[in-house]
C-alpha cells in the first residue's frame, strides 16, 4: 500500500498544473467559453505538445502508456481550473471505445490523430429516455450488405457539435433494454443523413442533439462487435467515471480553498465572518467532506484495473455515489458561504457548483450508482 | 500509488488472524459478537495471551516491549482485532498513559509501571474531566498540594470508564492557580488503594455500568509520582490526546457490524420478504458502506503520511477520522435497530451469572443497548464539535 506518486508522475503533474497556473486563470477560461465550440484549439495543441493525448494509450498503440492514476492527476488540475477543452469527450469517451474495440488498423489510424491533437472525437449513447443506462438504446442499425444504416437520436452529447468523429451506440438486434446487440459505429460528423444542434450547457462545455437519418456506416467504420458493444461502453464509462471523480475533487478542492480565503477576509460586526463558530463548523464539513471525496477519486483510479467487470462496475458506482454526495454539499455551502457575491456570474465560485453540478449528470447520478452499489452488495468484503 | 496490500502484510494478517483463531475462545468471540461487553477477567486475559506473544503493546517503541511494526501493520492488526472481534485493549494504560510515561516520566517510573501496562497487571483508568472542566478541560479544578513529601489531592473527576476495575488513575490536577489556566496543571498517578478516593457508579441510558465518578479527599500521594515537570501537564495531556491516531475511526468495528447488519437481515422480514432484498433498505446499507469504504481510505492515507511527518505531531485529518468514524458507528447501530424492529424492546439488565432465558430472539436483546451506548463515540474523546473547531483552526486557518 503507497500513496505516494512516481517521480514521473509528479513530473507530470507539476508540468500540467505549471501549464495551466499560468494560461487558464479565471479571465483566460471566459475568453476561451466564449470561441466558437466552447474551447480553445491553441491550448489543445499544447495538451498534443505535453504528451497528454496520448497519455491513457498503450505505447503499442501510440501512446504513453499511463493508467488511471495518471489520468486522475491530469483530471484533477483539470478541475481546479475549470478546464473546458474535450479532453473527456476525445481521449478517454471516442479513444477508450477505440483503444477497447478497434482493429490494429482503427487503432492506427485513430489513436494517433488523438495524440497528436488532429481529431477530436465524441461518444453519443444518452437518448431522451435512456437516462443513465448504456443498455437503453433505440437508436438502430441495420445490416445492408457490408454496411449499417443508422436511424435515431442521441441527446446531451458532450462536444458533439465540435466533433470530428462521432461514435454512436445503437441497436443492431433485440429489444429497447436488452444488454446485447448494441453496437458502436464510428460516424464522421459531416456524414449524409446527420445533424446536429449544439449549444452550450451549464457549465460552459457545449452539448449536441444528434440526429442520424439513414447515414451510413461502412465496415471500416464499425468498432468491434457489433452486437457485443455494451462490455466495451461499460468500460469506457466507468473509466470516464474515474476521471469525473478526480476532476470533482479538484473543483471541490479550489471552492473550498476559496470559500474559507473568503470567510477570512469578509468582515461582518466589524470582524472577519470566519470568526464564528456557526461558518467555521460548515467549512470543516466541506473539509471532511473533501476528504472523503479525495479518497474514493483515488479509489476509483486505484481500482479501475479491477479484473472481474462486475467488481469494477460496482467500484467505480461506490467512487461516484460519494462524489456526488460530497460535491453537492461543498457546491451548496460554497454558495452560502459566499452570500450574495457566490450568486454572481461574474464570480468564480458559483461556476465551480455549476460544473459540480453537471458531473454528477455525466455516467449516473449519486442515486443511480446507489442502487448500483445496493445490488451489489458486498462492498465491504471487496477490495 | 498502490491500493493493494503488499505480499508481506497479506501474510502479516493471516499470521494475526491465525492467531486470532488459535487464542481467543469461540465463547468469547461470540459474547463479544452478539454485541455484549467483555468483562474484567476477558480483557485481562486477552491483553496477557497477546503480551506472551510479544503483541501486548505492539505500537511502543522497541525498548520498552513494542514490536517495531511499522503504521501499516499497526492497522492491520488492529483491524483483525477489531473484526474479530476480540476484548479491546485497555487504552487507558497501553495508548494513554504508557505513551506519556515512556516519554516523560522518570526512569524509576519507566521501570515500575511499563511492563505492569503490557501485562495488564495494572488496571489504568483516566482522571481527566471533572463535572465543571468537560471541552473546557483546561478549566479543572482539582488541586494537588505539596505538603511535606506529598501531594495532597481534593477535588472529583467524572467520566471515569471502567475506574470500577482500576488499580491506577492518572489525574491532571491544578498546582497553580495563580496563572493562566493551561500553565498551572500537572499530570500525577495515583494508587486507587489510597484513602481518601470513592469510586461511585453512574448508570448510563443503556442501562450499564461503565463510566463512574472518583472523589478525591485529602489523598497523600508520594512525590515521585508526578510525571515530568510540574506544572507541565496541560502539554502531556494534549500528547496524549493527539497520540491515539491509528485506529481512532473504528473501521473494522463498522465493518463487523455491517455483516452483523446483512446476516440479520437475512432472518428479519418486512412484507413477508427477507429485509434485505428490500431495495431502500439495502441502499441504506450501501450509503454507509461507501461512506465506510471512503473513511477506510482516509484513514491508509493518514497512516501512509505518518513516516513523512514530524515526530509526535498529530495530523489534522485525524479530526476527519473521528468525525467520520464515530457516525459510521452510530450509522451502523441505527441500522440494527431498524433491523430488528419491534423486538427491540425487551430490556434485559446485565447480570453475570444469570440463566434466565432472554425474552425474544437471543441476539436482539444487545441491540438497543448498543445503539443507545454508541451516541458516546461522537461525545468522548473531544466532542465531534470540539473536532470541527480543530479543524477550522489548525487546518483551514479560521
Amino acid at each position: 500500500m503507497d500513496f505516494d506518486l512516481s517521480e514521473e508522475q509528479q513530473l507530470l503533474k507539476d508540468s500540467v498544473e505549471g501549464f495551466l497556473s499560468d494560461t487558464y486563470d479565471f479571465e483566460s477560461r471566459k475568453k476561451i467559453a466564449a470561441l466558437p465550440g466552447g474551447w480553445s484549439p491553441e491550448v489543445w495543441a499544447k495538451f498534443a505538445e505535453l504528451g497528454l493525448l496520448g497519455l491513457p494509450f498503450a505505447e503499442e498503440d501510440g501512446g504513453f502508456g499511463g493508467g488511471a492514476v495518471e489520468t486522475m492527476l491530469l483530471a484533477e488540475s483539470f478541475g481546479k481550473h475549470l478546464v473546458l477543452e474535450p479532453y473527456l469527450a476525445t481521449v478517454i469517451l471516442g479513444g477508450g471505445v477505440v483503444k477497447r474495440a478497434g482493429t490494429a488498423a482503427q487503432k492506427a489510424e485513430y489513436i494517433a490523430a488523438i495524440a497528436e491533437g488532429t481529431r477530436t472525437f465524441a461518444l453519443a449513447t444518452t437518448e431522451r429516455h435512456s437516462r443513465y443506462d448504456l443498455f437503453d438504446v433505440t437508436t438502430t442499425a441495420k445490416k445492408d450488405g457490408a454496411s449499417f444504416v443508422l436511424d435515431g437520436e442521441k441527446a446531451v452529447v458532450v462536444h458533439g457539435g465540435s466533433a470530428d468523429r462521432i461514435i454512436v451506440s445503437a441497436r443492431t438486434a433485440g429489444s429497447r433494454r436488452d444488454r446485447g446487440g448494441i453496437g458502436l459505429f464510428m460516424v464522421p460528423a459531416d456524414a449524409p443523413g446527420l445533424s446536429r444542434r449544439s449549444s452550450p450547457t451549464q457549465d460552459g462545455t457545449h452539448a449536441a442533439e444528434i440526429t442520424l437519418s439513414g447515414v451510413r456506416v461502412d465496415a471500416d467504420g464499425v468498432l468491434g462487435d457489433p452486437e457485443g458493444g455494451l462490455p466495451v461502453l461499460e468500460a469506457v464509462a466507468d473509466e470516464a467515471i474515474a476521471a469525473l471523480c478526480a476532476e470533482a475533487v479538484g473543483a471541490m478542492s479550489e471552492l473550498t480553498d476559496l470559500t474559507v480565503d473568503y470567510l477570512k477576509q469578509r468582515k461582518q460586526f466589524g470582524v472577519p465572518i470566519g470568526g464564528f463558530q456557526a461558518l467555521q463548523h460548515r467549512a470543516a464539513e466541506m473539509f471532511v467532506a473533501l476528504e472523503q471525496a479525495r479518497s474514493m477519486a483515488m479509489f476509483a483510479a486505484m481500482t479501475a484495473a479491477t479484473e472481474d467487470a462486475t467488481e469494477r462496475r460496482a467500484l467505480a458506482s461506490a467512487a461516484k455515489v460519494q462524489i456526488g454526495r460530497s460535491a453537492k454539499f461543498i457546491g451548496q455551502q460554497g454558495i452560502q458561504l459566499h452570500g450574495g457575491i457566490g450568486m454572481t456570474m461574474e464570480y468564480k465560485a458559483g461556476h465551480y457548483f455549476k460544473r459540480l453540478t453537471m458531473i454528477d449528470t455525466l455516467f449516473g447520478d449519486a442515486d443511480h450508482h446507489l442502487a448500483e452499489v445496493a445490488c451489489y452488495g458486498q462492498l465491504v468484503s471487496a477490495a | 500509488m498502490e491500493l493493494r496490500f503488499t505480499d508481506e502484510e497479506i501474510a502479516f494478517r493471516k499470521e494475526v488472524r491465525a492467531f486470532i483463531d488459535a487464542k481467543l475462545p469461540k465463547a468469547l468471540r461470540e459474547k463479544l459478537a452478539a454485541g455484549h461487553h467483555p468483562t474484567r477477567d476477558d480483557i485481562v486475559f486477552w491483553q496477557k495471551t497477546l503480551n506472551d506473544k510479544g503483541w501486548g503493546v505492539a505500537h511502543w517503541p522497541v525498548p520498552y516491549g513494542g514490536t517495531g511494526w511499522d503504521a501499516v501493520k499497526q492497522y492491520i492488526f488492529l483491524e483483525e482485532m477489531m473484526m474479530a472481534p476480540s476484548p479491546p485493549p485497555l487504552a487507558f494504560g497501553t495508548s494513554m498513559v504508557g505513551p506519556v510515561i515512556y516519554t516523560f516520566g522518570s526512569e524509576a517510573q519507566k521501570k515500575r509501571f511499563l511492563p505492569r501496562i503490557a501485562s495488564l497487571d495494572d488496571w489504568w483508568c483516566q482522571g481527566f474531566s471533572e463535572p465543571g472542566a468537560g471541552s473546557d478541560l483546561a478549566g479543572l479544578k482539582t488541586k494537588a498540594e505539596k505538603v511535606g513529601d506529598h501531594w495532597v489531592i481534593n477535588g472529583q473527576k467524572t467520566w471515569t470508564t471502567l475506574g470500577q476495575y482500576a488499580d491506577w488513575i492518572f489525574v491532571l490536577a491544578r498546582t497553580d492557580a495563580s496563572v493562566k489556566k493551561q500553565e498551572g496543571i500537572s499530570f500525577i498517578l495515583v494508587d486507587m488503594k489510597t484513602p481518601g478516593i470513592t469510586v461511585k457508579p453512574i448508570q448510563t441510558i443503556d442501562g450499564g455500568h461503565e463510566v463512574n465518578e472518583v472523589f478525591f479527599d485529602d489523598v497523600k500521594v508520594p512525590l515521585e509520582n508526578l510525571v515530568g515537570q510540574e506544572n507541565k501537564g496541560w502539554d502531556y495531556a494534549k500528547f496524549l490526546l493527539g497520540n491515539e491516531r491509528t485506529g481512532i475511526a473504528r473501521v473494522g468495528i463498522s465493518k463487523q457490524r455491517i455483516r452483523k447488519i446483512k446476516e440479520m437481515a437475512a432472518i428479519e422480514q418486512r412484507g413477508g420478504r427477507p429485509l434485505i432484498e428490500d431495495q431502500r433498505f439495502r441502499e441504506k446499507i450501501a450509503e454507509v458502506e461507501i461512506e465506510l469504504k471512503a473513511l477506510e481510505i482516509t484513514q491508509l492515507r493518514v497512516i501512509a503520511g505518518e513516516k513523512k511527518r514530524e515526530k509526535g505531531k498529530p495530523d489534522p485529518a485525524s479530526s476527519v477520522l473521528k468525525i467520520k468514524g464515530s457516525e459510521l458507528q452510530q450509522a451502523t447501530t441505527e441500522l440494527l435497530m431498524e433491523v430488528i424492529g419491534p423486538h427491540s424492546a425487551p430490556f434485559t439488565p446485565e447480570e453475570p451469572g444469570s440463566n434466565e432465558p432472554p425474552i425474544g430472539p437471543e441476539w436482539a436483546q444487545t441491540i438497543a443497548p448498543t445503539y443507545f451506548n454508541v451516541r458516546k463515540v461522537s461525545i468522548y474523546g473531544g466532542s465531534n464539535e470540539i473536532q470541527k473547531n480543530i479543524i477550522a483552526k489548525a487546518v483551514l486557518g479560521l
